[in-house]
């Protein structure tokens, strides 16, 4: 039997650290994983990657939903007996229901019929209530509907609209940026991340200007308005999230669906890790960059790959040349 | 077979802001190559060059995802609803219509 007197034990328990941290303890401080294998050889450069799937909801959402939520609580705009409600089954509807169960909330998502299977089982495992709308009607009939339900019972429900609540990007600036500072102790030269709500781009780069005014911030968007890359926004035909600053910029990059997807497959075989098709896509906004540098010039380009391929086995592609 | 196709939003600006357009079809890839031959702009957001339709496109006929029916040789009916889906799950911010 383990006591706290016996040598292994402490020792185990010292080495680990996360031993009794609570599930929601573990949000954040993910690994900063350097790229080796895939992509073009730069000597000069260094590649490197937030690994976010390794949030306990699987996704760099899980950082946002919680400080969402806790502001919240801080501020009283959710009080205990209430429902959150939103319109997503990406991962943010997957972080709130995983965030809300682990402290006792109801959880109320909107979804389109057409959404995959595999993410309506993880929210229905949290025990989140599905609200399911017409499949042609996509994510604006979802919006609908929960706006619709927010509006016939008022003061039941907290909506955490994450593209217009600056707890989202503040998560980045107090985690994310803080952890990529000390992982790369400084070293950071740039910063690629793909745009949606914004939030991690807003608030990573806002705090690592802030640290060093030199280190160049580069955004991503798909490189059209109709695309397949999950939590990415085309800024020039969407709504432009509230929280959006776009002097952060250093420069805009686009990417393309289907080069998303080769990577995704590259980087599976010839690196070991399973990324979506964002967080490949992040990559490759990281190789541009690399290609656009002086030969000579010397890089620490970090991007956050939002969450891992688990999700997207599923799609065409991985069947597809 | 008349048959209403749906037009994602994003693909709108390509529509003249149509959201849907009827047609006679007898398979859902006859409704497509009707759309894509109305409003020549949507051919290479909806197929790769090669003609296939791109991995992220979602077809659904009615409630079905073509890929488990009869994919684009799936025959209509009178009255069915053709629907575009990209392949993506989030997305609480509204387009623009």
């Amino acid at each position: 039997m383990h006591t706290a007197k016996n040598p292994l034990w402490t020792a185990t328990a010292t080495a680990k650290g996360a031993i009794g941290k609570s599930l929601l303890d573990c949000i954040g401080n993910t690994p900063l994983l350097r790229l080796e294998r895939v992509g073009p050889n730069y000597p000069n450069v260094e590649f490197y990657g937030k690994a976010e799937w390794l949030n306990p909801g699987g996704s760099v959402k899980d950082r946002p939903a919680l400080e969402m939520i806790r502001e919240a609580e801080r501020s009283g705009a959710l009080k205990p007996g209430q429902t959150i409600l939103d319109a997503t089954s990406g991962n943010t509807g997957i972080a709130y229901a995983m965030i809300a169960a682990a402290l006792g909330y109801r959880v109320k998502l909107c979804l389109p019929t057409s959404a995959s299977e595999e993410r309506k089982k993880i929210l229905a495992a949290f025990g989140a209530e599905l609200v399911f709308t017409p499949g042609d009607e996509g994510s604006d009939g979802a919006i609908l509907r929960a706006r619709e339900i927010i509006a016939a019972e008022p003061g039941k429900f907290f909506y955490p609209d994450q593209y217009g609540n600056d707890s989202n990007w503040r998560a980045h600036y107090k985690t994310t940026a803080k952890e990529i500072w000390e992982q790369t102790a400084g070293r950071i030269t740039h910063f690629v991340a793909g745009l949606g709500t914004s939030g991690t781009f807003v608030g990573t780069s806002r705090r690592l200007k802030e640290l060093n005014p030199a280190i160049r911030c580069i955004s991503l968007q798909p490189d059209a308005a109709f695309h397949g890359l999950e939590g990415w926004k085309h800024m020039a035909t969407a709504i432009v999230p509230a929280i959006y600053d776009a002097t952060l910029a250093d420069a805009n990059l686009t990417v393309s669906t289907e080069r998303a997807y080769r990577l995704v497959k590259q980087a599976a075989r010839e690196e070991g890790l399973l990324l979506s098709p964002s967080a490949a896509a992040a990559l490759d906004g990281c190789f541009q960059v690399a290609a656009s540098l002086p030969p000579d010039e010397r890089a620490v380009i970090v991007t956050v790959f939002p969450d891992s391929g688990t999700k997207y086995l599923s799609e065409r592609f991985w069947g597809e040349v | 077979m008349v048959v209403k196709v749906m037009v994602p939003t994003p693909l709108r600006q390509f529509t003249g802001k149509q959201a849907s357009i009827e047609c006679t079809a007898a398979t859902v890839g006859e409704a497509l190559g009707h759309l894509t031959s109305t409003f020549g702009e949507l051919r290479k957001h909806l197929f790769t060059d090669d003609g296939r339709l791109r991995s992220f496109v979602n077809v659904y006929l009615n409630d079905e995802d073509i890929r488990f029916l009869q994919k684009e040789n799936t025959q209509t009916k009178d009255g069915d609803t053709i629907s575009i889906v990209p392949s993506i799950a989030g997305g609480s911010c509204r387009e623009r219509n």
